[in-house]
Parts: C-alpha cells; structure tokens; sequence
C-alpha cells in the first residue's frame, strides 16, 4: 500500500503537487491564448475579423460566479460577448463575493463564437476568515461550453419563444489548504475532487414590459458549486436543480433582479442550502460592466452554522 | 446518473418538436407591408407624444444614422425625405396612432441591401438615442421597440 507510512504521504504531496503544476499550466496556457486573442483583434481593428460590437447593450448578461454568461449565480442562455452572428466577442472578469466569516474570489476569460457558442475558463479562490478556518483556501478551475440551440432572446418578441442554450461545467477542485491533515475535498467526504455539470437554460425577454425571465436546469453532483468537491458520503448522484432569474431593465443600461439557485445536499458535513440574491447591473458602455449584488448562500459546513450573508461584486471588461 | 426511461425520452423529444414547430409559427404574424401588426388601441401612441414627437424621433434618428459610419452608406441610394415620411408613418401606425403606412412591403423595401444583425442594431441605437432626446421614458420605448424587433427576420439578409 503506498499510502501507508510517511514515504507514502510524501509522495502523494509530491503528486499532488505536480497535478497542481499543471492544471496552473494548462490553465495560463488557456489565459495566454485569450489575451493573445484579444491583442489580435486590437491589431486587426481595421480588417473585416475586427469584432463588430453588433448586439445591443446588456443582452450578453453579464459573467456569472462560475464564469459563464448569465446573471450573478445562475447561467442564462445568453451568449457571452458583443459580436453578432456574424462576428465575436470576448471579456475578462473579477469577482468578489463576501460574506461574515468566507471569501469567494474568481476570475476568468470567456469568449462568444458567432452568437452561437460560447467557451469560458474561470479560478475560483474560496477562503475563510473565522478561526479556526481563517487559513482555509480552496481553489478550483471552471472550463464552460454553451451553445445556443434555439430561439432569439431580442428578435423573438412575438413569441414566447425563449432563447435555450444547452452547457457545460467542467470543474477541477485543486484541493484544500491551510486545514492540516485535511488536503482534499475527499477529507470531507466527497466523492470526487472533480465533476461536470450539464445545463438547459431558457432565457426570454419581455422587451414590451422590461422584463428578462430566465430558467435554468442542472444537473449536478457539485456541492457548494464545487468548492467542497463532487458527489457525497449522503449521495452520489446527479440531481437536477432548478435555478431562476427575474430582471427589470430600468434603461438600457441598468438593470436590476433576484435570482434562486437550488442546491444538493450530498454531505454529511454539509447541510448546503440554496443560494439567492439580489443584483443591479451597471453597463455603462459595451466595454464594461459592474454588477453588486447581495446575496444569501446559507450555512457553509455544520462547523459554522452562521448563515452566510454578503456582498457581490463583479466587473467585466471586454467587447 | 440515473437512465431516464424511453417513454420519458420520447415524451421530452416529441414535446421539444411540437415546441420548435408549433410556437414560432402559431405565433409569427403576417408579414403585412407594415412589417407588424399595430397596437390595438392608441395607448403607446400617446405614451411617445403623439405625431409631433415621432416625427422629430424619426429625423433625429436618420440624423444620426447618417452620421453613423455603421449604416450610412446604406442609405446612399435613398430619398431621406421618403424615409422620413414612410417610418413616421409606420412608427404611428404602429403605435396605434391614426396614420396609416403608405410605403413599400418592408420585406420588398430592405431586399439587395444585405443588411447584417449588427446593421440592424445600429438603427435602433440610433433610434434609443434620438428617443432619449425627446425624454421617453425607457419603458416607453422598449414597447416601441418590440414591436419593431421581429423585423430583423426580414430585414436582415446577410
């Protein structure tokens, strides 16, 4: 047995060290190859690949928690990006989310192929704040794919017809630090350490009321989106969850809303609960966008049995 | 995951064909010369200020689009006047308003100019910013503007 005896540890830190290693690599290779995408089209602003900034303001939504183009926690069937059908668009993003004794950081690159596809990379750094979690720091790395099946979410406006776009989540926890023996989201009784989640999302603006309706369905194993890892001592199954977003366009370029987000409940040492929030959304030009939420994510973990209230915080800057 | 069983399949395959083939016919309108149908009563078209309103609306948004290295070159074979007039007009009727549109089939009218999708969202920029400068209230024009979205399936053809 290797992992018997000091030796045994030393060499699964070791391995554990390498994976690390390389999921950092292959993840700057990702963000490399965006900004290196990105330069391109500043080069070729005059040539016909020039991005043409050709949807209308705030109809990309903005870049949700995990990366992808959706609201604040949930995926829409929007497409990330300005481009039109005929062009692309691209966006880096920051997000902070705070809450009395948690952090939740997250950054990432995402791109929109012809208004039709859409390929995203996101980290997500998780940290406490609370002794005796105030060392804890849990990273993840989200890979997302959508792609946009049906219906139009500005030109549909005589129809209930929905835009629907169906994705993707691959998600890597990379394990946990600053817990001592604890170094794996297994420690804390999850299956696995990775996981894909599978999304349907319909998105339908009211455009005569103001109003953006969105439905999401997932199916999941993620517990706390991932960040304590995949699948339970309590279940390990894919289960679908439901997830909503209402907005309310003020004008063109604010918007404001709530959204729900059903959670599984997979491990003993977790009664997760489900997220909500509250959201303006700020887009003062295409280039740009803020968005402030306040959101309400539960108790994390029965060791802090507080419920976790906070702030959101999020900028994208792209085009 | 658990295997959904084949009935619950073909339920969900026959429900998302009758979906993509019942709703966006049941619900496209006739594609009248007009390009839409108009509001049933005059509601929407007091709520943008009535004739005099739109008719500045509509000039200020030919102003801009002509100035609009996007779209200006699309208008290069155009009497500005007529287009004046003929949305204007459409925008009343549209609206409810008591006009009646005089012009051209909109499908005939926009047919060889290969308008793309980001054409298209250039004029109803355009078309926000001129109505923000007569202070219609959002809400207001995005009644207009849903009445006018559907018509990027005939007006657009690039």
């Amino acid at each position: 047995m290797e992992s018997a005896g000091p030796v045994g540890a030393q060499r699964q830190q070791l391995n554990l060290k390498k994976k690390n290693r390389m999921i950092k690599q292959s993840w700057l290779t990702a963000t490399t190859a965006a900004v290196a995408m990105l330069s391109m089209t500043h080069a070729n602003a005059q040539s016909s690949m020039a991005p043409d900034l050709g949807k209308l303001t705030a109809t990309a939504g903005v870049i949700q928690v995990e990366g992808v183009s959706g609201g604040g926690l949930v995926p829409w069937a929007t497409i990330t990006g300005y481009g039109s059908r005929d062009s692309y668009g691209a966006n880096v993003h920051y997000t902070y989310v705070g809450t009395q004794d948690y952090q939740l950081s997250s950054y990432g690159v995402a791109v929109g192929i012809a208004d039709r596809v859409e390929l995203s990379a996101a980290k997500q750094r998780f940290t406490g704040s609370l002794a005796p979690l105030n060392n804890l720091r849990i990273e993840q790395d989200i890979f997302g794919a959508k792609v946009k099946l049906a219906g139009d979410l500005v030109y549909d406006q005589d129809s209930w017809m929905p835009q629907i776009a169906a994705g993707v989540m691959y998600k890597r926890n990379n394990g946990i630090g600053g817990l001592g023996a604890v170094t794996s989201v297994k420690d804390l009784g999850a299956k696995s350490d990775s996981g894909i989640d599978y999304y349907l999302a319909a998105t339908k603006l009211f455009l005569d009321q103001s109003l953006l309706v969105d439905l999401t369905v997932r199916a999941t194993k993620a517990n706390q989106m991932g960040i304590l890892g995949f699948g339970g001592d309590k279940s390990d199954r894919y289960q679908a969850m439901l997830e909503g977003s209402v907005a309310y366009l003020l004008n063109r370029k604010v918007a404001i809303g709530a959204e729900y987000r059903m959670k599984p409940r997979n491990l003993a040492s977790d009664n997760e609960k489900d997220y909500y929030d509250a959201f303006v959304a700020w887009f003062p030009t295409k280039n740009l966008s803020l968005t402030l939420a306040y959101v309400s994510l539960g108790d994390i973990t029965i060791y802090n049995t507080k419920r976790q209230n906070g702030v959101y915080l999020s900028l994208q800057a792209g085009f | 995951m658990t295997m959904p069983t084949i009935p619950s399949l073909l339920s969900a395959s026959v429900l998302a064909l009758a979906m993509t083939s019942t709703i966006p016919v049941a619900a496209q309108q006739p594609v009248t010369a007009l390009g839409a149908m108009p509001a049933a009563d005059a509601t929407l078209y007091n709520d943008l200020g009535g004739l005099e309103v739109l008719t500045k609306v509509v000039d200020d948004t030919l102003a801009l689009a002509l100035a609009d290295d996007r779209i200006k070159d699309t208008f290069k074979n155009s009497d500005m006047k007529r287009v004046a007039k003929m949305i204007t007009e459409q925008f009343c009727e549209l609206s409810g308003g008591p006009c009646k549109y005089s012009g051209d089939p909109m499908k005939e009218v926009h047919q060889g100019l290969a308008l793309s999708n980001m054409q298209f969202n250039a004029l109803v920029e355009d078309l926000q910013m001129a109505m923000d400068k007569s202070n219609i209230p959002s809400r207001t024009q995005n009644k207009l503007l849903a009445m006018l979205a559907p018509m990027q399936r005939i007006i657009v053809t690039k």
